[in-house]
């Protein structure tokens, strides 16, 4: 007892900084001080955390006939660092989320393998496993930018997008295991949610990235998010990330299911479509201060952000504040991962004048983010998915923040 | 006859040796052909995997009258949810008119996904018999088929969609510029 209070005593007196604070919750320590303001008990322990009930930022939900197939957005303004929390990673549900029980739940893989298995929650959580920290959007993402005025604010404008440290098992893991047979170039993975969510992905990017993952931020995955089990393909749109994963067949080629072929297709002006367009080109914004701000006076103000590119990792992060005319290389925070959100910053002083703030990123495949009348020039205006152009946020004179018109 | 047998069981025991060397960790359970297939729900676009049944426009119209026609409409249109009639030439206006008709390559993903995943309240309830049926109606509204044409596994993977060449594989490249 004698020591473990003068351990306590030597961890207070060497955080200084931390000790105002922190002995306002212990009780005093024998030979200490009566503390200086009196204070009531606080909450007791509790078995599983919740945030303050001062913190209000709640995902983005727009009212629909169909709750079960739509989408919920990431007040991206109201998350710090590059982790999304989980009760705020973005959601998008084709037939509404399905409740299972891992104990009933396997991963089949069959097709063209040698040997069809089927692997157990506990199965997969005895291989060997690895975390990593990646992005997950949807290629409907920034949709509302394809038009000038772009979205209000960037939970409206880019909050289909999150990021995770996800764990799991690498997908080549499994296939080596159930032996790919010659022939086979592509598998189609298969949800257990109501309509058996299915998309075809390349076996390359299997073999390359792919994760059957079951934790996400250090936890099992969320319901919303796929629990038990869902596929990762890092930097790959949302949609082939499918989520509740219970199948995998091998097949030679693509299965041109409804999800590949009448929706997460971009439609050119011709009329053709680009089919199978899974990366995410590079894409950035500024998310404080971003639309529906005010910033209440003028002087020093932080400009933060997020870039995140499905071709690997973000190498540059520019910022203007004039609208364009010049720009600055903003710090990224490290480590930057490879296709996964990364922090950018740049300190600001605001004058009180108007000012239009945008940002603008480059990946390490030499791609940089696109204004919108570049995007319009390669691909039109009618292909809805993949809009990844430059967004603009115009501080007024008043400190109140819109979108800026591009 | 003995000697032989004994070689085959061999030869089997190698196999069986062979494909276990083949698994580094051993886990997970196998799976029989047969418990594979039952899961399989994949329909690819050759649509060798339909299963038996069949149908035609005219019983498919009384299913899509109960089944359907709330969520998408009378004739396939006006409804609240996707309309599934158009053609090609409709990709070309402003907004572009995206529809089975007008936009959807393969008519075997027509009937994979209503017997996946409609009705929407309730997907996995319509027979065979009843996909095949609702499919051979919205393929007839599109000018696609005709009405008393019977569609089955021999015939559906045979129907012809207008924009069947409409699409391009992703041009960007592993390093697209903008």
């Amino acid at each position: 007892m004698g020591r473990a209070s003068s351990t306590r005593r030597a961890f207070l007196g060497s955080s200084a900084l931390a000790g105002a604070a922190w002995t306002a919750c212990q009780s005093p320590a024998p030979d200490s001080e009566p503390a200086p303001v009196a204070g009531s008990l606080g909450a007791p322990v509790r078995r599983y955390g919740e945030r303050s009930p001062f913190e209000k930022g709640v995902r983005g939900v727009r009212s629909t006939q169909t709750p079960e197939a739509a989408s919920s957005r990431t007040p991206l303004d109201e998350t710090f660092g590059i982790i999304t929390p989980s009760a705020l990673h973005f959601e998008r549900h084709h037939a509404g989320v399905p409740q299972i029980d891992p104990t009933n739940h396997e991963l089949l893989i069959h097709g063209l393998v040698e040997r069809p298995m089927a692997f157990s929650l506990d199965d997969l959580k005895r291989l060997p496993s690895v975390s990593r920290v990646h992005f997950v959007e949807c290629s409907g993402n920034s949709g509302g930018e394809w038009s000038p005025a772009g979205a209000p604010s960037v939970a409206l404008s880019h909050g289909l997008a999150s990021c995770s440290e996800w764990t799991g098992v690498p997908l080549r893991v499994l296939l080596d295991e159930v032996g790919v047979q010659p022939g086979a170039g592509w598998l189609l993975a298969e949800g257990a949610d109501a309509c058996l969510m299915q998309r075809s992905v390349t076996l390359e990017k299997a073999m390359e990235d792919g994760l059957v993952a079951y934790g996400q931020n250090g936890e099992a995955i969320r319901p919303e998010q796929g629990y038990p089990l869902r596929l990762i393909l890092p930097g790959w749109e949302g949609n082939t990330n499918v989520k509740w994963l219970r199948r995998i067949k091998l097949t030679v080629g693509p299965q041109y299911v409804k999800d590949e072929t009448s929706k997460y297709t971009e439609l050119m002006e011709d009329g053709t479509a680009w089919i199978f367009t899974f990366e995410m080109d590079a894409k950035s914004v500024i998310t404080r201060p971003s639309g529906g701000h005010t910033i209440p006076s003028p002087g020093f103000v932080e400009i933060s952000g997020l870039a995140w590119s499905g071709r690997g990792k973000i190498t540059r992060a520019e910022l203007s504040t004039d609208g364009g005319q010049t720009w600055s290389d903003a710090e990224l925070q490290e480590p930057v991962y490879s296709r996964a959100f990364t922090r950018f910053r740049l300190p600001w002083r605001w004058d009180g004048s108007e000012a239009v703030l945008l940002s603008r990123c480059h990946d390490e495949s030499g791609y940089v983010q696109p204004s919108r009348a570049h995007l319009i020039e390669e691909r039109g205006t009618k292909s809805a998915y993949h809009c990844n152009r430059i967004k603009g946020w115009r501080v007024a004179a008043d400190g109140s923040v819109t979108s800026a018109e591009a | 006859m003995r000697k032989l047998r004994i070689h085959k069981g061999l030869a089997l025991a190698l196999l069986a040796a062979q494909a276990l060397a083949a698994q580094t960790y051993g886990l997970g359970r196998p799976v029989t052909a047969e418990e594979a297939k039952r899961a399989d729900v994949t329909i690819g676009p050759e649509g060798r995997e339909l299963p038996d049944g069949r149908g035609t426009a005219i019983n498919g119209a009384q299913v899509y009258e109960v089944r359907c026609k709330e969520c998408h409409g009378e004739g396939g249109v006006g409804g609240d949810q996707a309309a599934l009639i158009g053609k090609p030439e409709q990709l070309r206006e402003s907004p572009p008119i995206k529809t089975v008709g007008s936009f959807w390559p393969h008519a075997t993903t027509l009937f994979d996904y209503t017997r996946r995943a409609m009705p929407f309240e309730e997907p996995g309830t319509l027979t065979a018999d009843q996909i095949y049926a609702v499919t051979a109606y919205v393929l007839h509204l599109n000018g696609i088929i005709e009405e008393s044409f019977e569609l089955n596994r021999e015939t559906l993977p045979g129907v012809q969609m207008p924009n069947r060449d409409g699409f391009v594989r992703d041009p960007r490249g592993t390093s697209a510029k903008p």
